[in-house]
C-alpha cells in the first residue's frame, strides 16, 4: 500500500467547469455516471435535501441517505444567456433554470433542444443526466 | 438611548480604469469624508474596510489602507457581504460606537474592478453564488436576476418597457451627478432599436440597458457617537433604523422569485427600529444593479404593493418631484457599481439629501431617507433608515 493518501476528487467532474473537487457527497458523481440524479434525506428527522448535503442543519445529524430524483417538476423560471463567464463560452447559448418538485427544487440547465417558444413557466419537466462534450457531467431539464 | 450619527461622507468619482492603486483609490473617498466631517484623521478611533474579495492581488487590504490613510495603530478589519459590504460595515460601525468601544469609526468601501476583463469579472461574480452546485452550470449575475425578471413578468405582467423606464429615470440623473460613470440621457426608443447597443441581449429577458456596469470607486462614512457628533458636526445625520438578513445561496433553497426575501425582512426590521412606515420615507436609494431590481425594491420596501412597482416609475412618483424620489443620483445604473463602494455611495447620497447638500439632485426638504443595499442575488440584504 502506498503511503501517499489518495484524494477522492470525483466532484471535479461536475459541470462544464467544477470549482469543487472534494466533498462528502462525491458519490453524487458516481450516481450521475449511472444516469441517476440523487438528493439526500436525513434518516433522523426526514428532511429532504437537493442539492444533496452530508449534514442536516435541521437536527444536526450526519445520518443521511440518498434518494433518486424522479417524476416531474414545474419550471419556476429560466434565463437564456447570450454571454458566458470564462470557461463556459463554448456552451453558448444555454439557459439556466429552476424546477420545483414540491419537496425540493433543482437548479440546472434546460435541455438544449427545446425551442425557445416552447418554454413556458409552470411547464412540466424532468431532470436527466447529461454528458458534456468535454467529458464532464451535469443534468438538464427536459419537457415531459 | 444614545444615538449614533454619520458626520461625514465622501466618495471618489466612479470610473472605468482608475489610474492608481487600490490604496490611492481608497484615499479619494476617505479624504472627502474626513474633510466633509471637519475632523482630523487622529479623531478616528477605528476603521472598517469593506469590499468584495478576489478582485485584488492584495490580501487583507485593511492593514494596507490603515497605514496609507494614517489610521494606525488604531484597530482595523476587513468586512464583506459582496455588494452590500459598506452597509454591513455601517452596521458594524454602529455596533462599535453604540457599545462604547469607539467614539468615531471610519467605514471605507472600495473596489477596483478594471484590472480584470468583463468575462473574468462575471466569473468571479458568478462565484458569489453557490460554487459547488450552481456555478458549474455557467451562472452569472444578470442571468440570475433575469430569472427574477421573468418570474415577475409572468406573474404580474411587468413588461420590458417598464424595466426600460427605470433606466430612463436613472439616466435623467446621471448627467447631474458629477461622480457618475454614465452621464448621457437614455430614451425608451434605444431599447426598441435593434441596432442600438442598449437593446442587445445579455441574459433573457435582460438587455444591455437593463444592467449596471462594473466600475472602480471608493466611498467613506465617518460614524460618531451622539456626544462626538454634537461636538464635531453642525449637521449630523442620525442612524434611525438598521435591518439585515441573509438567504439561501442556492436558488433551490428559495421560495420567492418575484421579490427578494432579504429586502422584505431587512426593511421590516429597519422600519420597526426607526418607528416609521414606508409612507414616512421622503427619499430613497435602492440597489438597482438591474432595472428589474428597482421594481422589486419598490415592492419589497412597501412603496408599492406586490406587482404594482412599475406603476411608480410610469407615473413618475419616483422621480425627483414625485412622492417618493428614488435613486435621484442616477443609481447604480448611471453611477456604475464598484461593488464594495456602492453601499457607501448610496448612504452618502441620502446623507447629503437630508442635510440639504445634494445640489442639483436635491429633493424638497426630506426628513427621513432610506437605503436598500443588496449583496449577491438577494443573498444579503441591508436596509438603513436615516434622519435629521
Amino acid at each position: 500500500m502506498s503511503k501517499k493518501k489518495e484524494i477522492d476528487d470525483r466532484f471535479k467532474k461536475f459541470g462544464t467547469v467544477s470549482f469543487t473537487s472534494v466533498t462528502k457527497v462525491n458519490d453524487f458523481i458516481d450516481f450521475l455516471e449511472k444516469g441517476k440524479v440523487m438528493g439526500t434525506r436525513c434518516q433522523d428527522c426526514g428532511k429532504v435535501f437537493f442539492p444533496p448535503r452530508a449534514d442536516c442543519y435541521h437536527c444536526l445529524s450526519r445520518n443521511v441517505e440518498w434518494f433518486e430524483v424522479s417524476g416531474k417538476g414545474k419550471l419556476v423560471s429560466y434565463s437564456k444567456l447570450k454571454y458566458a463567464p470564462v470557461g463556459f463560452e463554448g456552451d453558448l447559448p444555454y439557459s439556466i433554470a429552476l424546477v420545483d418538485y414540491g419537496d425540493y427544487k433543482i437548479f440546472g440547465r434546460l435541455a438544449g433542444d427545446i425551442p425557445d417558444d416552447e418554454v413556458k413557466l409552470g411547464m412540466e419537466m424532468k431532470t436527466v443526466v447529461n454528458k458534456l462534450p468535454n467529458g464532464q457531467l451535469n443534468y438538464v431539464f427536459e419537457k415531459v | 438611548m444614545e444615538k449614533v450619527a454619520i458626520i461625514g461622507v465622501g466618495q471618489s468619482a466612479f470610473v472605468r480604469g482608475y489610474p492608481g492603486s487600490i490604496r490611492e483609490l481608497a484615499f479619494e473617498g476617505f479624504k472627502e469624508a474626513v474633510e466633509d466631517a471637519k475632523v482630523s484623521v487622529g479623531d478616528i478611533d477605528a476603521s472598517v474596510i469593506c469590499s468584495a474579495p478576489e478582485y485584488d492581488k492584495q490580501r487583507s487590504p485593511s492593514g494596507v489602507f490603515a497605514e496609507y490613510l494614517g489610521l494606525i495603530p488604531q484597530p482595523t478589519c476587513y468586512l464583506e457581504s459582496l455588494c452590500s459590504s459598506t452597509s454591513m460595515g455601517l452596521r458594524m460601525a454602529y455596533s462599535l460606537v453604540k457599545s462604547g468601544l469607539h467614539d468615531v469609526v471610519a467605514v471605507l468601501g472600495f473596489q477596483k474592478m478594471s484590472e480584470i476583463s468583463s468575462a473574468e469579472s462575471q466569473e468571479r461574480m458568478g462565484r458569489g453564488a453557490d460554487i459547488q452546485w450552481e456555478s458549474p452550470f455557467g451562472t452569472m449575475m444578470p442571468a440570475y436576476y433575469a430569472m427574477f425578471a421573468k418570474a415577475h413578468m409572468e406573474k404580474y405582467g411587468t413588461t420590458l418597457d417598464d424595466m426600460a423606464l427605470i433606466r430612463v429615470k436613472a439616466a435623467t440623473y446621471g448627467p447631474i451627478n458629477e461622480k457618475a460613470l454614465f452621464r448621457k440621457p437614455v430614451t425608451l426608443e434605444m431599447f426598441t432599436d435593434p441596432d442600438h447597443f442598449m437593446s442587445g441581449p445579455v441574459a433573457s429577458p435582460l438587455r444591455v440597458g437593463d444592467c449596471c456596469a462594473n466600475a472602480d470607486g471608493s466611498s467613506c462614512l465617518i460614524v460618531a457617537s451622539e456626544e462626538k457628533a454634537k461636538a464635531l458636526s453642525k449637521k449630523p445625520v442620525w442612524i434611525l433604523g438598521l435591518g439585515a438578513a441573509s438567504a439561501s445561496v442556492n436558488m433551490a433553497g428559495r421560495d420567492l422569485f418575484t421579490g427578494l426575501a432579504v429586502a422584505r425582512q431587512a426593511s421590516e426590521q429597519a422600519y420597526k427600529m426607526a418607528g416609521v412606515t414606508p409612507k414616512d420615507i421622503d427619499v430613497a436609494e435602492v440597489h438597482d444593479c438591474f432595472t428589474i431590481s428597482e421594481i422589486l425594491a419598490y415592492e419589497d420596501l412597501g412603496f408599492a404593493k406586490p406587482g404594482e412597482g412599475r406603476e411608480l416609475v410610469k407615473s413618475k412618483e419616483t422621480y425627483k418631484e414625485g412622492n417618493i424620489p428614488v435613486n435621484v443620483d442616477g443609481g447604480l445604473l448611471s453611477k456604475g457599481h464598484p461593488i464594495g463602494a456602492t453601499g457607501g455611495s448610496q448612504i452618502r447620497t441620502i446623507v447629503l439629501q437630508l442635510r440639504g447638500d445634494a445640489g442639483e439632485m436635491q429633493v424638497k426638504d426630506p426628513g427621513i431617507g432610506l437605503v436598500h443595499n443588496i449583496g449577491g442575488v438577494g443573498l444579503y440584504g441591508n436596509v438603513t433608515i436615516l434622519g435629521r
